[in-house]
């Protein structure tokens, strides 16, 4: 069996600091995901985990500190506004597509039907011919179960459905790393579970992802590895039996008695 | 309540009958046409160069009010400054001033640098004689523009954040964000609206006969001049204005029906 320490990283952060003006939001955040690894974030609200997850891909911009993303460093420069930007505009735009991202409110493109939702960035972005892009989404949506409901624009599918299809958008990028923010936070309750179930068979396929959640029961079950936030700090973190079954740190016992409730 | 409703009914229809039948009591028994097949084709002229008037400053300052509604969103700071200048400008004054200042402004700041210079005379005799028509061109497409650069401004910012964000996670540059998602979403917005700006553009374009243009507008005048009948090629002109009202209007809504969507 592959032990951790095998497999090459496919995101190394170190020392993540995140301010906005007065507010620290992150106060030195490090994380390693190896190649295949299911590393979920958990903490309260306000805790970080968001804003951590999007420094990843640059949708916000860190502070300080450093992101290596399959081994390639993003170069960055301070920028006026106190915080790190990139510096090369098509280092970030080849990073970007090497990571999917899900966001908390799918953030589908509504003037698109789904497929085309699918297959935009792939074919404007990577590139690839149309016919091999509509090839690859159409086998992506049925994965998810929405192919009969490929030429249907996203206003007209539920938040489950909108999910499902933007999981499948990010996947068609075939990504090294699929980012998670919150995916079922915005679902109606029963909704919650198509999702889950879609993301679950990610994870059994050995995809690598970084998954930011309120779903404890969720990431118990599928995380190689769990990283509680607290205040901006990692306040615990290590395989999911240490930190929802033994977590050393008395916050992170209280956050995750809920779950045995 | 049913019976206020009954009343405003049978007021309301009643009045529209009887301008009705004045209306046709005065085609049937004092108007006259006998000028209508002689000046036929000077009408069709006339008609051609509104469409044309229209047409060209609804495209042109469309396409003006895309950056100018964008760089007010994005920056810099210095553009976004001019074009809200532009903007407040452009609709703070009345078309009738600007079109007079830019005819009577330019029109005579030409001529003048040709008395002065001989060698631009010589080299741009066409801009000093200039027909009136371009400057009505000119001065319609940068109200045109200046109208809806605001209107782009907002349909911009009315784009969601999160599906901006979505563009660039994917790797998407500056450029392929506004042409793929930012720009095909905020029209959209905007097509709904167009079709009551292109309406007022059109009713605006008969100013155009005061730089001299013989438009619709002007060919009638014209016709009222050369006939001293006043009603009928006035009748006409309203008629034919309605005729391409509803040309515009049905136009929009078939551009609307090709583009399915909810919200």
């Amino acid at each position: 069996m592959q032990t951790r320490g095998d497999r090459t990283l496919a995101v190394q952060v170190h020392d993540l600091h995140k301010r906005f003006g007065e507010l620290e939001v992150l106060k030195g955040v490090s994380l390693k995901a190896r190649e295949g690894d299911v590393v979920s974030m958990i903490g309260a609200s306000g805790s970080g985990k968001s804003t951590f997850l999007r420094c990843i891909n640059f949708l916000e911009m860190p502070t300080s500190g450093t992101i290596e993303v399959t081994g390639e460093q993003v170069a960055l420069s301070r920028h006026k506004d106190g915080n790190l930007h990139p510096t090369d505009r098509r280092q970030l735009e080849r990073i970007r597509t090497k990571l999917g991202m899900v966001f908390q409110s799918f953030n589908l493109w509504q003037h698109m039907t789904v497929l085309q939702n699918v297959i935009e960035a792939p074919v404007h972005v990577l590139g690839l011919p149309k016919a091999e892009a509509v090839e690859r989404g159409e086998r992506l949506l049925h994965k998810v179960g929405l192919y009969d409901k490929r030429d249907v624009y996203p206003a007209f599918l539920s938040g489950g459905q909108q999910q499902r299809a933007a999981i499948a958008r990010a996947l068609c990028m075939e990504p090294k790393v699929m980012l998670f923010d919150e995916p079922t936070s915005a679902l109606d309750p029963e909704l919650v579970g198509e999702v889950l179930k879609v993301i679950r068979d990610l994870a059994e396929e050995g995809r690598t992802m970084i998954l930011v959640t309120h779903e404890m029961k969720f990431a118990r079950d599928v995380s190689s590895h769990v990283i509680y936030l607290y205040k901006g700090v990692i306040e615990e973190e290590g395989p999911p039996t240490q930190v929802f079954g033994a977590p050393k740190s008395d916050r992170c016992r209280q956050f995750v008695s809920a779950l045995h409730s | 309540m049913n019976s206020l409703k009954l009343a405003a009914k049978i007021l309301i229809y009643g009045t529209l009958l009887i301008v009705a039948a004045l209306i046709l009591y005065w085609l049937v028994f004092h108007s006259r046409w006998s000028w209508f097949v002689e000046y036929l084709p000077l009408l069709i002229k006339g008609l051609w160069l509104t469409i044309l008037l229209l047409v060209l400053s609804v495209v042109l300052g469309g396409l003006l009010a895309i950056p100018i509604g964008l760089v007010q969103v994005t920056g810099p700071a210095p553009l976004a400054w001019a074009a809200k200048t532009f903007c407040t400008v452009i609709r703070g004054t009345p078309l009738l001033v600007q079109l007079w200042l830019i005819y009577y402004g330019l029109g005579s700041l030409f001529p003048q640098i040709g008395m002065a210079y001989p060698g631009f005379k010589e080299n741009f005799m066409w801009l000093i004689r200039l027909d009136g028509f371009y400057y009505a061109l000119f001065a319609f497409t940068i109200s045109f523009a200046g109208y809806e650069g605001e209107v782009m401004r907002g349909a911009f910012l009315g784009v969601p954040r999160g599906e901006l964000e979505a563009a660039r996670a994917f790797g998407m540059s500056p450029w392929k964000v506004l042409t793929r998602v930012w720009f095909p979403r905020a029209v959209r917005f905007v097509l709904p609206t167009l079709a009551g700006e292109t309406v007022l553009q059109l009713q605006s374009t008969p100013l155009a006969f005061t730089v001299t243009v013989m438009d619709l507008m002007g060919v009638t005048s014209k016709i009222r001049q050369d006939t001293f009948r006043i009603f009928e090629p006035l009748m006409l002109l309203a008629v034919l204005y309605m005729c391409l009202t509803f040309v515009i209007v049905w136009g929009f809504s078939f551009v609307e029906k090709m583009v399915p969507q909810k919200r």
